[in-house]
């Protein structure tokens, strides 16, 4: 009854990679869940069992370990996932009024997407520039000392 | 005064290539280490220099380096940069990537010579993508000059050296967990002893040390243990300080360890914003006690700290205002500790949510006169001794010092059913 899905080459390789820099081959877990999302925007059922199959281990086994760290995505993202910061500094500096406006401006609260797939929206814990609270990333950029009058201008970059 | 750590970082250039670093002294003390000094030797010399954990701990860094067993049969051993950095309010080790990945890299190679590694890893937290990509130009350029991989400088010694990225979750930082997480497992600390430096990464003897740790270690060897202890004010070297909040200008400085908290805020920070008074600070992250207005001469290092009650922990400092509600703030710090709780053992894995949603009534107005015992009963539960990690105790840090001094603030919210600062 499993559906089974099977790796692409180009994953394959590179998840080889990873295992042979490791002792044995369930050690590159986390870097082959990160391979595969890296292609694929989020980690499956499916994709799991396949990893899972790779590794040889248990799909249960890298469950445990997928649903453990914060970035593997377990559901579907949208092309762009915002992580807004919410501890501490973030939180004296006024996140929730960047929160505030985010939320008005594309319909969506933590953990949702846009209808159009364009915008996952994550709280996220400290991003490490405090200094320049508050602030979030967009995929790989980070945005600092934001206001909200500059949103549009950073979401606007974003399709 | 001396900034050894960042006199050659300036964030309105790119940070030094190889050729740079070179020029301005860089990787002599690499050179000076692995041609004229023994493994024992550059040990002896860090421990002498009294260098102290600069993760949070505060433990002497030879001191750690010499449980490595360096007779018998250790093929492999390793050495692992902590470069996680998730700690609210911590800011300190990004600036020391990003302004100058080669100090850095120096410094692991030195320090993994003294243990005799042959593999090493920098842990570097998903989030940190510009340090990421610093760091692996660098440490091409260091393969690429023979720093690094084999017969290094040709005396025989080989290192590899490999850069890692988490995918997210505060317990990664734990020394043991960080093990489980290269490892390709959850990331749930280790029962400690064995200590790692005995059974480490795959069994094998590891150290794990901290980014600004690492920097300090060129800097040693080149000069010796006594300037360094010159350094510092009320303890050896200097020290990333920094400051988040409503003050006029955030932001880090490399300074004597010992500075008090006073010259810190009011001097380097430029004091409060206008409009906003000092309420109280978490002197080293968000896992340390509250220190408030009598408090800000004392100095910041770790005995001083330790004695008025906190921690130094990682010497960047998170700002109370009065313009924000002590309830709302250490709410703020329980959700994050409850969310990366690893979930191991009980008293952590239901003792922070427990105390989140308490805050959270207290914060709308719900709380009630219990409320408070509950919260008391729980810095007990979860304190020194009942967890299995460091956790729990560092998350009852600023709830036991906010119950202690703002424990007014905390029963006006009661008696009156509302945040009086909304
Ligand atoms: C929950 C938790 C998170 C931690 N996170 C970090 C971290 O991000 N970076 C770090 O250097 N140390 C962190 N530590 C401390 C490490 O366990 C360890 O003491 C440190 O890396 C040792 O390096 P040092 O001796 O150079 O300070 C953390 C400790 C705990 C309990
Ligand atoms: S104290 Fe918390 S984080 Fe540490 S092992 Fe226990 S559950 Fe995990
Ligand atoms: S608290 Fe938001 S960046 Fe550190």
């Amino acid at each position: 009854m499993t559906i089974l899905e099977t790796l692409t080459t180009e994953e394959i390789t590179e998840i080889d990679h990873e295992i042979s820099l490791v002792p044995f081959r369930k050690a590159a877990a986390i870097e082959a869940l990160k391979v595969v999302q890296q292609h694929r925007g989020w980690v499956s059922d499916e994709s799991l069992r396949a990893i899972a199959g790779h590794l040889e281990i248990s799909p249960e086994e890298l469950e445990s370990v997928a649903t453990f760290y914060n970035l593997v995505f377990r559901r579907p993202v949208g092309r762009n996932v915002i992580l807004l910061c919410d501890s501490i500094s973030c939180y004296v500096m006024g996140y929730q009024k960047i929160y505030g406006y985010i939320r008005d401006r594309l319909h969506i609260s933590f953990g949702e997407t846009t209808p159009d797939g364009r915008f996952t929206l994550l709280p996220n814990a400290c991003l490490g520039t405090c200094d320049h609270a508050p602030a979030l990333m967009i995929n790989n950029e980070l945005f600092r000392d934001l206001t909200e009058d500059r949103l549009d201008e950073i979401l606007d970059g974003y399709h | 005064m001396e900034t050894p750590l960042t006199q050659h970082i300036s964030f309105n250039r790119p940070p030094y290539n190889l050729r740079d670093y070179e020029r301005a002294g860089g990787y002599q003390a690499l050179r000076k280490a692995l041609t004229t000094m023994g493994p024992a030797d550059i040990t002896k010399t860090v421990q002498d220099s009294d260098l102290k954990g600069r993760g949070g701990a505060g433990f002497n860094t030879g001191m750690k380096w010499s449980f490595v067993p360096m007779t018998g049969d250790h093929a492999v051993k390793y050495l692992i940069c902590n470069a996680d950095e998730m700690e609210p309010g911590t800011f300190k080790d990004r600036m020391l990537m990003e302004g100058n990945p080669h100090q850095l890299i120096e410094g692991m190679i030195i320090s993994a010579y003294a243990i005799q590694a042959s593999i090493s890893y920098i842990f570097l937290r998903w989030a940190y993508k510009k340090a990421g990509r610093l760091l692996r130009h660098a440490m091409d350029e260091a393969y690429a000059a023979g720093y690094l991989g084999k017969n290094i400088l040709g005396t025989g010694y080989s290192l590899e050296m490999y850069l890692h990225t988490g995918v997210g979750r505060y317990i990664c930082g734990e020394e043991t967990a960080l093990l489980n997480a290269l490892e390709g497992k959850r990331a749930t600390p280790r029962t400690k002893p064995p200590f790692p430096q005995v059974s480490g990464l795959f069994g094998k003897p590891t150290i794990v040390n901290n980014v600004e740790t690492f920097c300090n270690i060129p800097h040693i060897i080149n000069n010796g243990p006594e300037w360094f202890k010159s350094l510092g004010g009320s303890d050896a070297g200097t020290k990333i300080y920094g400051v988040s909040g409503r003050v006029r200008k955030p932001g880090l400085w490399e300074l004597p360890m010992g500075v008090t908290m006073r010259e810190l805020i009011e001097v380097h920070a430029g004091g409060m914003a206008n409009g906003y008074r000092f309420k109280g600070a978490l002197p080293g992250g968000a896992s340390t006690d509250f220190l408030v207005k009598e408090h800000l001469d004392v100095k910041l290092d770790f005995k001083s700290v330790a004695a008025a009650g906190s921690r130094l922990g990682t010497g960047t400092m998170i700002i109370l205002d009065d313009h924000t509600c002590p309830v709302g703030f250490v709410h703020n710090l329980e959700h994050f500790f409850a969310q990366e709780s690893c979930g191991w053992c009980t008293p952590c894995r239901e003792g922070l949510p427990w105390t989140e949603k308490i805050l959270l009534s207290i914060e709308k107005g719900e709380g009630r006169t219990e409320d408070l015992q509950l919260l008391d009963m729980h810095t007990r539960f979860l304190g020194p001794g009942n967890t299995f990690c460091a956790l729990a105790p560092g998350a009852m840090e600023p709830l036991q010092s906010a119950l202690k001094y703002f424990r007014e603030d905390f029963e006006t919210h009661i008696s009156q059913k509302k945040c009086p600062w909304r």
